[in-house]
C-alpha cells in the first residue's frame, strides 16, 4: 500500500511541473488548472495513506520505500529511497493540504498574470521538491529537495524579474541559503565518514555510540544548515527581502512549508542533538535570539508582509526552540509547525486578499477600517490573528503554551524570554490588526477596497477553521503519542512551575502586548508616513536590527577583500606559475637545443658520454 | 670427438620468420629478373602476400602459445614474444601500403630514382625523367622486419646481437632514399649508420663482458647466474650498462636519442612513418627480456639509472619539442619523450607479483598505442604538401582546419592520443604505465612523468590551436618559391587506408580498451 502511492505524491506535482514548464505555451490555458489538481491529488494520495496507517500498530507505521539505487561507490552505497512515518505523515499533509488550498487561491490571485502557467509550473516543482525533501530516507535525497525547495524559492522570489528589488531579493535568499547548504553538505559529508551511510536508520542507531565531539560538529553543521533555510540568526536577512514574490509565494513557502524545512530537519536528526548537549545548547541560543529578533523587527514595520516576514521569523524561533529542548519538545515544534502553517498561511493570504483590494499597495499607514469592505477576509484575519497571539483555545494557544511550558522546565530564563516574545508578538500582531481593520480610512485616492472573488476566499476560510480547530491535535496528548515512534517520549514533568500558572502567565503578558498595541496605536491617529523624530530603539527595529549592515561588516566587506587577495594571488602567482612555466620550458629547451647542432662528432661524444654515466650511475648504484 | 650435430629447428613456430626472410629474397631476385616496369606491382603484391601469410601464422600462433625454446636455445616463443610479432607485421604492412604511395608525387614514390646518383648532376635528371624507382625498397623492409621479429625473441645474447644488425642495416639505408630532399636524407643515413655502429660497438662489447661474468650467452642461464650471484659483480655492471647503451640508442632515449630528429626529418616520411613504430616495437621488446629474463634478479641495480634515464628522456623530449618549428621533428622530439614514458613503465617492474609482467603488459599497450597515432600523424605529413614536395614547416599548416577539416581533424586526434587525451589509446597507455610505475613505487618518476605530460600536451595542443585558429598569413610569394601555404594532396588508397585503421584504432583503444587489454593479459609474460 505505502510503497506504491507514496511515489505518486512526489511525482504527480513534478509531472505538473514538467508538463507546465517543458510544455510551454501549449499549456497556458489548461495548465494552471491542472497544476492545481495536481496538489489536490497528492493530498487525496497524503490522506489515504494517513488513515491507513493510523488502522495500523505504531511499529508498522514507519515503512521505507526503495525506490532505485541512486548511486555506489566502493563501500558507498545511496539509495533514491523514501521513508514514510508519523513524522513525514505529518508533513506530507501540510504541504499538500495548505499547498493545494494555496493554488486554488493563486488561480485567483494570478488571474491576471500574463505568466501565469510558468507561476503554477514553478508552485509545482516547489511542491515536488518539499515532498522529497520531507519523505527522503536519507540526508542525501533530503539534500535533492532541500537543494529543490532552495531553487524553487529563488524562482518565485524573482518572478516579478523585472523589479531589480525582486531580482535581487532572489538572488540574496539564493547566496544566503548556499551558507546553510555548506554546512548541510559538510553535516552530510562528515555522516559517510562517521557512519559510511546518510540513511536516517544508521545515523539515528550509530549516534549513541560516536564520539561526542564528532556528534557537537555534526549538531552544528546542521544546525548553520537549519539556520539558512528557516532563516534564523544568523543567517536571517534574506527573508524579509524575500517577500518581494507574488504573495502566495510568501504564504506557501515563505511561512507555511519551506522555512520550516530547517525545524523538520532538527527534529529528524534528533538522534545527533541527543548526543550533542552542546549542539543542543546552540539551538536553543540561536532560537531564543532570532524569536525575539523576528518579533522586535514585527515591531517596526509599516509594510504588512514585512511584519507577517518578521513574525514568521519569530515563530520559526519558537519551534527551533522547541526542537533544541530534547525530547520534552519535538513534537511540540511540529505541533507549532502545524499549527503555524494553518495560521501564517492564512494571514498571508488575508494579506493578499487586503493587497488586491488596495491595489497592490503593502503600507498599512494607507489602509484602516477594512473590515466593513471585506467582511471574510478581515474575518478569516481574525481568527489568525487570535491564533498567533495564543488567545485561549484558538490553535496558537496550545502550541505556543506548550513550548514556553517546556523551555519554562529547561531553564527560568529561556521560559521568560520566550514569554516576552509572547507578549511581542501581541503587541505588533493587534498593531497590525488595528492599522488594518480599524482606524480611520487612509485610503489613497482612485482605492475602492472590494471584497476578493470567492476562489481566493474559499482558501481563507478554511485556513481559519484550521487556525481555530489546529489544537484538537492535542487532545488526549494524540501528537505526544503519536510522534512518540520517532523522537521518544516526552519526560514526565517534575518540577517548577505548575502548567496551569504558566498558561495563565502567558496569558497576561498577550493581554499586556494588546493593551500597549492599543494605546500606542488604536487611540492615536495614524500618521500618514512614517515619523522621522523616533527614539533609538524604533530606528533600529526600522532597521531589522542591522541584519544587512552585520552581513555587510563581517562577511561582504571581508569577503571582498579576500576574493580580492585571492584574485591578486591568481594573477600573479597562479597566473606567473602558468606563463612562468612555457617561459622556463623555453628557456631551458633553447640551451639544450644547442646541443642538437647537426655534427655527428657531438652527437658521438654525446653517446659516449652517456654510456660512461650510465655505466658509473649503475656503479654508484651497486656501491656497498 | 662429436661430429657436427646439425640443429633441430622448430620450423611450425619459426616459419613466419622463415616466410619474411624469404619474400625478402625472391625480392631481391625480382629486382635481378623482372623488367623494370613490372617490378613495383610485383614487389608491393609480393612483400603484402608474405607479411599476410606471416601474420596469419602468427595469429594461429598466438591463440594458443605454449612458452618454450626453440632453435637450440637461441630463440624463445612466449605469449609477449609473438604479440611483438603480431605488433610489428601490422605495422610493417602498414608501412608497406604507406611506401607503395605514388598518387602523392606526379606517379613516383617518395624514394629516390637512382640513389647512386650525386644530388643535383645529370645523372639524377635523368634518373628523375625516366620516372625510374628504387623498388628495392620492399625486399630492405622485409630484411628489417626479420630482424625486428629476431629481435624481442632472442634467446641469446649473440641471437641479440645479429637481430639487432640485420634490422638495423636495411634501416639506414632507407634512411637515406628519399627523392626530394636528398642531401637531407642522405646526412641522416650517414649519421644514423655512424652512430649506430658507434652504439653497436657498446652494445657487443656489453655483451662480451656479460658473457665474463655468467658465462653463457643464454638469457635464461645469465638470469640463473645473476640470481645467485657471480663471481665478479663489476663484469656484470658494466656490461649490463654498456648493453643498455646499445639499446637506449635504438629506443632514442636521452643521451643517446640524438639522431632521432635528424633522421625523422630526413628519412622518406613513409619510412618515418614506419620505422618510428618498429623500431620502438621491436626495441623495446629486446630491452625487456633482457632486463626482465637476464636482469631481472639484479633489478635494484638498474631500475634508479632507467628511472633517471626515463626522466631524462621525458624532460628532454618534451621540452624540447616546444622550441620546434617543423612538424617532422616535433613528432621526433615527442616520440623521444613517448620513449621516456614507456621507461617509467619498465621500472614498474616490481609491480603485481614482482616478476616485470605487469610492466610488460603496459607497456606493450603502450607500444600498440603509441604505434597507431605516430604512424597515422607521420602518414598524415605526407599528405600535406607544396610545390616542393611535403610541407613541413608550421606556417605552411596554419589554418589547415580551414581548408581540409578532415586531415586536421585527424591530424588532432593522433596528436591528442600522443598528448594521452581520454578517449584515446594514449591515455589508457599513459594511465597503464603511470599506474604500474607508481605501485612500484617510483613516485618521483611518475610526478615528471606526469610534468613532462603537461609540457606535451601544452606543444600538441598549440599545434592543433595553429591547424584551427590561427589565421593564415597572407605573404607576398616573391621568387617563385611557390606558395605559403600547403594544400592537402589526395593520396592512392592504400594510405587512406592506413590512416583510417589508425584512426579507428586510436579511437577503440581508448573507448574499448577491454579486449585488447584482455589479450595483452591472456599473452602472460616472458619465460625465464
Amino acid at each position: 500500500m505505502v510503497s506504491n502511492v507514496l511515489p505518486f505524491v512526489i511525482a504527480l506535482p513534478l509531472l505538473g511541473a514538467a508538463v507546465l514548464l517543458i510544455g510551454g505555451r501549449r499549456t497556458d490555458s489548461w495548465g494552471p488548472y491542472l497544476a492545481t489538481l495536481l496538489p489536490i491529488a497528492s493530498f487525496v494520495c497524503a490522506l489515504v495513506l494517513f488513515v491507513h496507517t493510523l488502522g495500523q500498530p505504531d511499529d508498522a507505521r514507519s515503512q521505507s520505500v526503495h525506490l532505485w539505487t541512486w548511486f555506489e561507490a566502493g563501500k558507498l552505497n545511496v539509495g533514491a529511497d523514501l521513508l514514510y512515518d508519523q513524522l513525514s505523515s505529518l508533513f506530507l499533509l501540510l504541504i499538500t493540504g495548505v499547498g493545494s488550498l494555496i493554488h486554488v487561491y493563486s488561480l485567483g490571485y494570478m488571474a491576471h498574470d500574463e505568466r501565469k502557467r510558468r507561476f503554477f509550473g514553478y508552485l509545482n516543482l516547489f511542491v515536488a521538491a518539499m515532498l522529497t525533501l520531507v519523505l527522503a530516507a536519507n540526508y542525501l535525497v533530503l539534500f535533492l529537495g532541500w537543494e529543490g525547495v532552495g531553487l524553487a524559492s529563488y524562482l518565485l522570489i524573482g518572478f516579478w524579474q523585472h523589479k531589480p528589488s525582486a531580482a535581487a531579493a532572489a538572488k540574496k535568499a539564493f547566496v544566503m541559503n548556499r551558507v546553510g547548504d555548506m554546512g548541510l553538505s559538510l553535516a552530510i559529508a562528515l555522516c559517510f565518514t562517521t557512519f559510511g551511510s546518510t540513511s536516517f536508520d544508521v545515523v539515528n542507531a550509530g549516534a549513541q555510540h560516536a564520539g561526542e565531539t564528532t556528534m557537537t560538529w555534526l549538531g552544528l553543521l546542521l544546525l548553520l544548515g537549519a539556520c539558512g533555510k528557516s532563516a534564523q540568526v544568523p543567517l536571517q536577512a534574506w527573508l524579509l527581502d524575500a517577500m518581494e514574490g507574488p504573495t502566495p509565494v510568501s504564504a506557501l513557502i515563505h511561512a507555511a512549508t519551506m522555512v520550516t524545512a530547517g525545524v523538520y530537519l532538527m527534529v529528524r536528526s534528533h538522534a545527533i542533538l541527543d548526543a550533542a548537549p552542546v549542539a543542543r545548547t546552540a539551538v536553543v541560543v540561536v532560537a531564543t535570539v532570532t524569536l525575539l529578533w523576528g518579533a522586535i523587527i514585527g515591531t517596526a514595520k509599516d509594510d504588512i508582509k514585512k511584519v507577517l516576514a518578521g513574525s514568521t521569523m519569530s515563530q520559526i524561533g519558537y519551534m527551533m526552540l522547541a526542537a533544541g529542548l530534547g525530547p520534552a519538545g519535538y513534537a511540540f515544534a511540529i505541533f507549532h509547525l502545524l499549527t503555524h502553517g494553518f495560521f501564517k498561511a492564512n494571514m498571508f493570504l488575508g494579506a493578499g486578499s487586503v493587497m488586491h483590494a488596495m491595489d497592490d499597495d503593502v503600507d498599512m499607514r494607507h489602509y484602516g477600517a477594512l473590515r466593513r469592505a471585506m467582511p471574510v477576509t478581515f474575518l478569516t484575519f481574525a481568527m489568525g490573528y487570535l491564533a498567533i497571539i495564543g488567545f485561549p483555545g484558538f490553535s496558537g494557544f496550545w502550541s505556543k503554551d506548550k513550548i514556553i511550558d517546556a523551555a519554562w522546565h529547561e531553564h527560568w530564563w529561556i521560559g521568560a524570554l520566550a514569554l516576552f516574545g509572547a507578549g511581542i508578538t501581541a503587541f505588533y500582531m493587534t498593531r497590525l490588526m488595528l492599522m488594518t481593520f480599524f482606524t480611520e480610512k487612509r485610503w489613497r485616492d482612485g482605492v475602492h477596497p472590494h471584497e476578493s472573488p470567492s476562489i481566493m476566499t474559499g482558501p481563507l476560510v478554511v485556513l481559519a477553521a484550521l487556525s481555530v480547530l489546529g489544537g484538537v491535535m492535542l487532545l488526549g496528548s494524540w501528537i505526544q503519542d503519536y510522534l512518540a515512534p520517532i523522537v521518544g517520549e516526552p519526560p514526565e514533568e517534575s518540577s517548577g512551575a505548575p502548567a496551569w500558572l504558566i498558561s495563565l502567565l502567558a496569558v497576561l503578558v498577550v493581554a499586556c502586548g494588546v493593551a500597549l498595541a492599543w494605546f500606542l496605536v488604536g487611540r492615536r491617529p495614524v500618521p500618514d508616513t512614517a515619523p522621522t523624530d523616533v527614539r533609538w530603539p524604533v530606528a533600529v527595529a526600522r532597521q531589522d536590527l542591522y541584519g544587512d549592515e552585520i552581513n555587510d561588516t563581517f562577511v561582504i566587506l571581508p569577503g571582498r577583500k579576500l576574493t580580492g587577495a585571492l584574485l591578486e594571488i591568481d594573477k600573479y602567482g597562479v597566473d606567473g606559475l602558468m606563463t612562468g612555466g612555457p617561459v622556463a620550458v623555453g628557456a631551458f629547451a633553447g640551451i639544450f637545443r644547442k646541443a642538437q647542432n647537426g655534427f655527428v662528432r657531438s652527437y658521438a661524444l654525446s653517446v659516449l658520454g652517456g654510456a660512461v654515466v650510465v655505466v658509473l650511475a649503475l656503479m654508484v648504484v651497486n656501491w656497498q | 670427438m662429436n661430429g657436427f650435430v646439425s640443429p633441430h629447428l622448430e620450423y611450425s613456430l619459426l616459419w613466419p620468420i622463415f616466410v619474411v626472410f624469404g619474400v625478402a629474397c625472391v625480392g631481391i631476385l625480382v629486382e635481378a629478373f623482372a623488367p623494370r616496369e613490372r617490378r613495383y606491382a610485383t614487389q608491393v603484391a609480393l612483400t603484402l602476400i608474405g607479411l599476410v601469410i606471416a601474420l596469419v601464422r602468427v595469429i594461429i600462433i598466438g591463440v594458443d602459445v605454449t612458452p618454450r625454446t626453440v632453435a637450440e636455445g637461441a630463440l624463445v616463443v612466449d605469449g609477449p614474444g609473438v604479440f611483438l610479432w603480431g605488433v610489428i607485421l601490422v605495422v610493417a604492412i602498414a608501412g608497406v601500403l604507406l611506401f607503395a604511395e605514388r598518387q602523392l608525387d606526379t606517379g613516383v614514390s617518395a624514394f629516390a630514382g637512382q640513389a647512386a646518383a650525386l644530388p643535383g648532376t645529370a645523372a639524377e635528371r635523368t634518373a628523375a625523367q625516366q620516372g625510374l624507382d628504387h623498388t628495392e625498397v620492399y625486399p630492405l623492409l622485409l630484411f628489417a622486419v626479420g630482424g625486428m621479429m629476431l629481435f624481442p625473441v632472442a634467446g641469446d645474447l649473440l641471437m641479440l646481437f645479429v637481430a639487432l644488425e640485420v634490422l638495423s642495416l636495411p634501416l639506414y639505408l632507407l634512411v637515406g632514399l628519399a627523392r626530394r630532399r636528398r642531401l637531407l636524407s642522405q646526412e641522416a643515413a650517414l649519421k644514423y649508420f655512424l652512430l649506430g655502429a658507434f652504439s653497436s660497438g657498446f652494445f657487443i662489447y656489453g655483451i662480451s663482458l656479460v658473457y665474463g661474468y655468467a658465462g653463457t650467452m643464454d638469457l635464461a642461464g645469465i638470469g640463473d647466474v645473476v640470481q645467485h650471484g657471480g663471481a665478479n659483480h663489476g663484469l656484470l655492471i658494466a656490461g649490463m650498462g654498456l648493453m643498455a647503451v646499445g639499446l637506449l640508442f635504438k629506443v632514442g632515449a636521452v643521451p643517446f636519442h640524438s639522431w632521432t630528429p635528424d633522421v625523422y626529418q630526413g628519412a622518406p616520411t613513409a619510412v618515418t612513418a614506419w620505422m618510428s613504430a618498429a623500431t620502438k616495437v621491436a626495441a623495446f621488446g629486446a630491452l625487456l627480456r633482457l632486463f626482465v629474463v637476464a636482469f631481472g634478479h639484479d633489478r635494484l641495480t638498474w631500475q634508479p639509472v632507467m628511472g633517471a634515464v626515463a626522466i631524462a628522456t621525458m624532460l628532454f623530449g618534451a621540452a624540447i619539442a616546444v622550441v620546434q618549428t617543423d612538424v617532422k621533428r616535433m613528432l621526433a622530439y615527442s616520440a623521444i619523450a613517448h620513449t621516456g614514458f614507456l621507461l617509467t613503465g619498465m621500472i614498474g617492474f616490481t609491480a603485481g607479483d614482482g616478476d616485470g609482467t605487469d610492466a610488460t603488459h603496459a607497456i606493450l599497450f603502450y607500444l600498440l598505442a603509441y604505434s597507431v597515432a605516430t604512424i597515422g600523424a607521420f602518414a598524415l605529413v605526407s599528405v600535406v604538401r607544396d610545390s616542393n614536395g611535403e610541407a613541413t614547416d608550421f606556417g605552411k599548416w596554419t589554418g589547415l582546419g580551414k581548408r581540409s577539416p578532415l586531415v586536421a581533424g585527424l591530424f588532432t586526434l593522433f596528436l591528442f592520443s600522443m598528448a594521452g587525451l581520454p578517449l584515446t589509446g594514449g591515455f589508457i597507455g599513459k594511465w597503464e604505465v603511470f599506474t604500474v610505475a607508481l605501485r612500484a613505487g617510483y613516485w618521483p618518476v611518475v610526478v615528471v612523468a606526469i610534468a613532462a605530460s603537461i609540457v606535451s600536451v601544452f606543444f600538441y595542443v598549440r599545434f592543433v590551436l595553429l591547424l584551427f585558429f590561427t589565421q593564415a598569413q597572407k605573404e607576398v610569394v616573391t621568387g617563385g618559391e611557390g606558395t605559403t601555404t600547403a594544400v592537402v594532396a589526395v593520396p592512392a588508397w592504400g594510405s587512406i587506408v592506413v590512416i583510417g585503421a589508425c584512426a579507428l584504432a586510436t579511437v577503440l583503444l581508448g573507448v574499448v580498451p577491454d579486449p585488447v587489454l584482455q589479450l595483452i593479459e591472456n599473452a602472460g609474460s616472458f619465460i625465464r
